[in-house]
């Protein structure tokens, strides 16, 4: 209804040879659902190869699911090429990490800023370049930055270039894949800064997605914590990082260097996350999951509401309606 | 001893090259090596009990462009104890890895470097490229942030790990595979016998950065240079990494310099820290006190700018602007053009690195001015944060 963008069931599914040459199932994304209200952001976290990056790009219609569906404005988003998602993809925008890699290196960053006017026939000359310029102002870039090339400009600049270039088509949902890990401290916090006020002043949504927690924390309204293409707990970003449920989240939280390390206890996980082909039964966190009990072993454990309101997929973790049930 | 190929002879001589390859070594004056080479040793004294393991001594770096030589460190005066692990924080182009990888005179031709680097009373910039070999891996040992392009590609974990026993300690055989084997139950990786015949691209990247530590671990150092040993791995994996640097630490007393542009890495192992800027030390501390009270605006800057975990969710206050090109150094104070303490005086003169209270030392000029130094007055308000 009011969802901006709605995700159900949503699955990517990779065929990959085996260690012995035999066909295997990599389940990249595997059953994720969420929505995202107008103008809100969604964090979502997690480490390499949990599907994150995978989501975005299902979410955009850069690829296509293998099962469920996403819905932008209440119309299904496809990964067909057609005019239609064309017209959706103007109101959709990606950021990405690396803004050298983003930008073409033989256009003016001005030209680039204007090219989505073109390509979408929105405005032409002295009117493109107009709004072009306003953008400019609105991410804090100058008037003679326009004329530049990429290589001319810093790390922090060249990401403000890229924003811009996604804002000029007044998007309603910009999708940011890790937009500042490739930045230095001091201007990774001014983008954040940037994100944060343009969004007041435009409205978009956004779906954050990075690996660093604290991040995540600064900007989002919602986090969702992925773990091997699900997502295992999901909840408002205080909640969620002081008092975390699911064991991995604690694990998580535990394990972000802290400046004064004396007030968390380090909950350190055993081994490295299993490879998403070779998926282990029952909860996928199970092996190196220091609480795992029997049940773990053989049963996969929903995502269900905690007493809290938030999210969780642990047995370990009560649910709202047993606790309600219980009282 | 003296170095070879050309080397200037005079090891006394501060502003020399120490690397080949560039016709006529610009003369670089760090504007601190006058003040303060009288406060250390003569080159060449017998090793003193209170001898530093490391110390850069007025080290300076710069890149040889066309036509001149671009300064990118200017005069580090820096010294790490026995057994201390001392964090190098700082963002990119700061010179936080180039002091060390300089230092070490890994980064080849085309760069001049002046001052010394003394290990254990021993200056490494007039080695033999034998001698500095043998310290390279063998009594200092170095893991880079990537480890998988750190390791031979074409060479089992074995092999790279028996290169270095063979190096350094002379093993060979079932000697030396006795000892990888030891090595990679240190560092915590099961099943040995197997791992020993797996080649980089079987492993995770935190199994490779494990086999990364295991070959350093190969020489015995006495120090281990980390750059920015955990910032391409996982948060959890990091969190691995870091509990074992810390435990192998705890059991051979190994020195540390862990060069990291997070200061959350840093504080969880080091014991002091030093922050960089623009090719300088800007400040010093013990790490816990350099966290309680940061005097250097730089330093608070970068902690105002560093989004959290705990306590209310705030704006953050970054500071602005970006660090400026080696080429481009303002006049002054390099941080002065983005500082809001910044005064007049701060666009006249560089500032030097001068203590604040004990072993807390900091380089801005509207401290000295403001009278921030140590008053007794001051001294109760930062005793919280004991040194």
């Amino acid at each position: 209804m009011s969802a901006l963008l709605t995700v159900r069931d949503l699955s990517r599914h990779y065929a990959v040879p085996g260690t012995g040459g035999e066909r295997c199932i990599l389940h990249a994304v595997d059953g994720v659902s969420f929505s995202l209200a107008a103008g809100r952001t969604l964090g979502i976290v997690g480490e390499s190869g949990c599907g994150k990056s995978t989501t975005a790009k299902l979410v955009l219609g850069l690829t296509p699911a293998s099962g469920g569906e996403v819905l932008f404005d209440g119309l299904p988003v496809t990964a067909t090429r057609d005019g239609r998602w064309r017209a959706m993809r103007r109101t959709m925008q990606m950021v990405h990490q690396d803004p050298l890699a983003a930008l073409d290196r033989r256009l003016t960053v001005g030209e680039q800023v204007m090219e989505p006017l073109l390509i979408h026939r929105l405005a032409r000359g002295k009117a493109a370049r107009e709004r072009a310029l306003a953008l400019f102002e609105a991410v804090g870039l100058r008037e003679d930055h326009f004329a530049r090339y990429p290589h001319e400009l810093s790390g922090g600049q060249r990401q403000r270039v890229v924003l811009a270039r996604a804002l000029v088509l007044e998007p309603k949902l910009v999708v940011c894949d890790e937009p500042i890990s490739a930045l230095d401290v001091s201007v990774a916090a001014q983008v954040i800064n940037l994100l944060h006020d343009l969004q007041i002043r435009f409205g978009m949504a956004y779906l954050f997605i990075s690996h660093d927690l604290k991040v995540v924390r600064q900007i989002a309204d919602e986090v969702a914590v992925m773990y091997l293409g699900r997502i295992v707990e999901q909840g408002p970003p205080e909640a969620l990082f002081h008092t975390p449920a699911h064991p991995y989240t604690q694990a998580l939280v535990s394990a972000v260097p802290s400046l004064g390390r004396h007030t968390r206890e380090r909950i350190v996980l055993a081994g490295d996350p299993p490879n998403p082909v070779d998926r282990p039964a029952g909860c996928p966190f199970h092996p190196r999951c220091p609480r795992a009990v029997s049940r773990c072993r053989s049963e996969a454990p929903a995502l269900r509401p905690t007493p809290d309101g938030r999210l969780a997929a642990c047995h370990l973790v009560p649910a709202a309606d047993s606790v309600s049930a219980a009282a | 001893m003296r170095g070879a190929r050309g080397r200037s002879p005079d090891s006394g001589d501060r502003h020399r090259a120490v690397i080949d390859g560039v016709s006529s070594p610009t003369v670089m004056t760090p504007a601190s090596s006058s003040v303060r080479s009288s406060a250390h040793p003569v080159p060449g004294s017998v090793a003193a009990p209170h001898e530093p393991l490391l110390a850069l001594d007025a080290f300076t770096v710069a890149f040889a462009a066309r036509d001149r030589a671009v300064p990118v460190v200017h005069g580090i005066d820096l010294s790490l104890a026995r057994g201390e692990a001392l964090g190098i924080v700082g963002e990119s182009g700061c010179g936080k890895s180039v002091t060390w990888l300089a230092a070490l005179r890994l980064l080849g031709h085309g760069v001049v470097t002046s001052g010394r680097v003394l290990l254990a009373g021993r200056d490494l910039t007039t080695m033999s490229e034998r001698e500095i070999a043998r310290v390279r891996g063998g009594r200092i040992g170095l893991i880079f942030q990537d480890p998988t392009s750190s390791l031979n590609p074409v060479l089992t974990i074995g092999a790279q790990i028996g290169e270095a026993l063979a190096l350094h300690r002379g093993l060979r055989g079932e000697a030396a595979r006795a000892e990888a084997l030891r090595l990679l139950d240190r560092v915590g990786i099961a099943d040995g016998r197997r791992r020993l015949r797996q080649y980089p691209h079987e492993l995770s990247g935190g199994m490779n950065q494990r086999v990364m530590i295991a070959i350093a671990l190969a020489g015995e150092p006495e120090l281990l240079v980390a750059d920015e040993p955990t910032t391409a791995l996982d948060a959890t994996i990091q969190a691995q990494i870091l509990d074992l640097i810390r435990d192998i630490r705890r059991d051979s007393g190994m020195g540390l310099i862990l060069i990291s542009h997070d200061l959350g890495v840093v504080a969880e192992l080091c014991d002091r820290i030093a922050v960089m800027y623009a090719g300088r030390i800007v400040e010093t501390a013990p790490a816990r006190r350099l966290l309680a009270a940061p005097r250097h605006p730089y330093t608070r800057g970068l902690m105002a700018a560093l989004p959290t975990l705990e306590g209310p969710r705030v704006r953050l206050a970054p500071v602005p602007g970006t660090v400026p090109a080696p080429e481009a150094m303002p006049p002054g104070c390099a941080f002065a053009p983005r500082c809001v303490r910044a005064t007049a005086i701060c666009g006249t003169r560089v500032p030097e690195l001068a203590p604040i209270d004990d072993r807390h030392e900091a380089a801005c000029l509207a401290l000295d001015q403001r009278g921030f130094r140590t008053t007794p007055a001051d001294a109760p308000a930062l005793a919280g944060a004991p040194a």
